[in-house]
């Protein structure tokens, strides 16, 4: 296992120096001069203040020595001030991480809640009335997307039903209830999508394993078609989910984008798309960064809990 | 009979007979009903896209009643916020659709073959980079990163789709560098090897007919996916430029008027659902139909 651990380990080192590069390349093809952005209107005709921003941001050095500079500083922590509001980059990440990192926790949370028994039900009676509207649920899920989703919960629960409130965020400090009742909605939107891949996946491995010739040994052998399924058939059946649960982590990141638009929920993903908007290339590097490295960590994560589960993997 | 042609009838090449498969998965694709469904919907959406300038009752960029009608006989489908008819606008968001997701998916299918063929014939240190490289674009939350490109090229549909390309192209580039890998030592692709063939041709001629079929199911499920990524970059301003609608920005717009008008968010929702949900189950049907292991258990 620890030799697994270490080659998985020596993988990541180089893929997350091409991500800092991808980061770094990409912001800086954005459109716009970041030195006139830092000075503002009343500034932008001073040309001494304009080249000692260049100076001071760096912009005077070749690409490469910029590179260099920001790698160094982004590993002290150090992501630079916002354009627009001046704050450090790192400060205004640690703010919305926590915030992103719970609206993202509650969805999965949602999506495993309803996914795994629904998934359970569906591999035990295939083809039955219950199975044809899961599945009818989990094949819409997907084609749903999640600001459409989040559209219609809002028309439902906040316009309509007048329930929950159709925006804003509260947070945890301000007591639990306040906290779900802000929270639902968005967690909804993000976990129904997550939901439908893992109750298919669910349903799909648990038909495969229940074929298999140990299960039909435990039932021959006198067991409950309970304890079948509980202690024999589900931990096999949940290697493959595990897989599918951190490949959905991407796409639950790459979903707060939109939904924290919507719901104007003071997250990373807002923080993103306020960034191209404004044109805030320092916050945008940040916000890139940061999900690009929680989904490595999540992969690896992954990819180590198969190797613990299946020890065929580590041995490969 | 020449070396090559004894080679050739001993180990003949997995390539299909011209139109004979074709019918044939036709067949297998019209026999389920989700696979069905599937090629109605992509019929209906691709006409829509062809004559939106014919059918469409009204110029989609222009007012031409009084805001925010709700449906009835004059506005099908009602209009928008500065009165321009939504069905008009509904069937032009088709045909952004139909580019956004063909061209976008091209474009990956043609940078990740490209990419996914050298790593695999080459193996060896090519193969460590551009699999580096894959990683390191694949650990980007999709929208996350086409969000950023998309950013970076400016707003607008073409360089959302170039966005949209890139980010789908490790997915192909991925699988086509696995079946490059295990088509590369079948017998016919040692024969062509021992008959002196150079990489491009391995590559051009033996490699990628064999891994055409998971190419064109893989296409198929990234199209709607794709579909979707443009009504997101859409709905956060990065991909068509107004006034010309999409669906994605059509949402957007109606978003702001739930309260007053909720049936202008429930048309391009529905559009964008129900496309995505038919291409989702026509690329089940072809993974299926093409599949002869998964078509072998359905049967049984």
């Amino acid at each position: 296992m620890a030799a697994y651990l270490f080659r998985r380990l020596l993988y990541f080192v180089p893929v997350v120096f091409l991500v800092t590069v991808v980061v770094f390349s990409i912001t800086m093809l954005l459109p716009g001069d970041p030195a006139m952005a830092f000075l503002g209107e009343a500034n932008m005709r001073d040309k001494v203040a304009y080249e000692a921003m260049r100076q001071e941001l760096g912009l005077d050095r070749p690409l490469p020595v910029q590179y260099v500079r920001w790698l160094g500083k982004a590993l002290q922590g150090d992501l630079g001030r916002s354009v627009r509001t001046h704050e450090a980059v790192t400060a205004a990440l640690a703010a919305r991480l926590p915030v992103t990192l719970e609206l993202a926790a509650v969805s999965l949370g949602i999506a495993l809640l309803i996914a795994i028994p629904v998934g359970i039900v569906s591999a035990t009676r295939p083809n039955s009335k219950l199975d044809t509207v899961a599945t009818v649920v989990a094949v819409s899920g997907v084609a749903l997307p999640e600001f459409f989703v989040g559209i219609l919960l809002i028309y439902l629960f906040a316009v309509g039903l007048r329930l929950l409130p159709p925006s804003g965020f509260v947070p945890l400090s301000a007591g639990l209830w306040p906290n779900l009742k802000s929270i639902l909605l968005p967690a909804l939107s993000l976990g129904l999508a997550l939901n439908a891949v893992t109750m298919r996946q669910v349903r799909a491995s648990l038909i495969e394993v229940m074929g298999e010739d140990y299960i039909t040994v435990a039932r021959a052998k006198g067991l409950s078609e309970g304890t079948v399924i509980w202690i024999h058939a589900l931990k096999n059946a949940m290697i493959p989910v595990i897989t599918v649960i951190g490949l959905q982590v991407g796409r639950l990141f790459g979903g707060t984008v939109v939904v924290e638009t919507i719901f104007a929920f003071p997250g990373m993903g807002r923080l993103a798309a306020d960034s191209i908007f404004f044109r805030d290339f320092p916050a945008l590097q940040g916000v890139v960064m940061v999900m690009a490295l929680a989904v490595l960590v999540c992969n690896l994560l992954t990819d180590v809990l198969y190797a613990y589960v299946d020890p065929r993997i580590r041995l490969a | 009979m020449s070396l090559r042609n004894r080679i050739a009838a001993r180990f003949p090449s997995h390539r299909s007979q011209p139109g004979a498969g074709r019918r044939t998965l036709l067949v297998r694709l019209l026999r389920t009903r989700g696979s069905l469904f599937g090629l109605v919907v992509l019929s209906l959406v691709l006409f829509l896209a062809a004559t939106d300038t014919l059918i469409a009752p009204y110029n989609p960029n222009r007012a031409i009643g009084s805001i925010l009608q709700k449906p009835g006989l004059g506005h099908w489908l009602g209009t928008d916020h500065l009165g321009r008819d939504i069905l008009s606008r509904l069937l032009y968001g088709a045909r952004v659709a139909v580019l956004a997701g063909a061209i976008s998916v091209g474009l990956a299918v043609v940078l990740g073959v490209t990419i996914g063929l050298m790593a695999g014939h080459w193996g060896g240190w090519v193969d460590d980079v551009l699999m580096c490289v894959v990683d390191a674009l694949w650990a980007f939350p999709t929208l996350v990163l086409a969000l950023a490109i998309a950013a970076s090229l400016g707003p607008g549909l073409s360089n959302a789709m170039v966005a949209i390309g890139i980010v789908f192209t490790p997915a192909f580039a991925r699988l086509v560098r696995g079946q490059a890998l295990s088509v590369r030592e079948r017998d016919f692709s040692i024969a062509a090897r021992a008959l002196g063939a150079g990489p491009w041709r391995m590559m051009l001629c033996h490699i990628w007919p064999n891994i055409l079929g998971p190419i064109i199911v893989q296409s198929s499920l990234m199209i709607p996916q794709a579909i979707i990524v443009e009504a997101s970059l859409s709905f956060l301003g990065l991909g068509i430029e107004p006034p010309n609608p999409s669906w994605g920005s059509m949402l957007r717009q109606a978003y702001q008027y739930i309260e007053r008008a909720p049936w202008l968010s429930l048309f391009p929702g529905a559009a964008i659902f129900l496309t995505v949900l038919g291409l989702n189950l026509l690329g089940d049907g072809l993974r299926v139909a093409l599949d002869v292991r998964l078509r072998q258990r359905g049967a049984s």
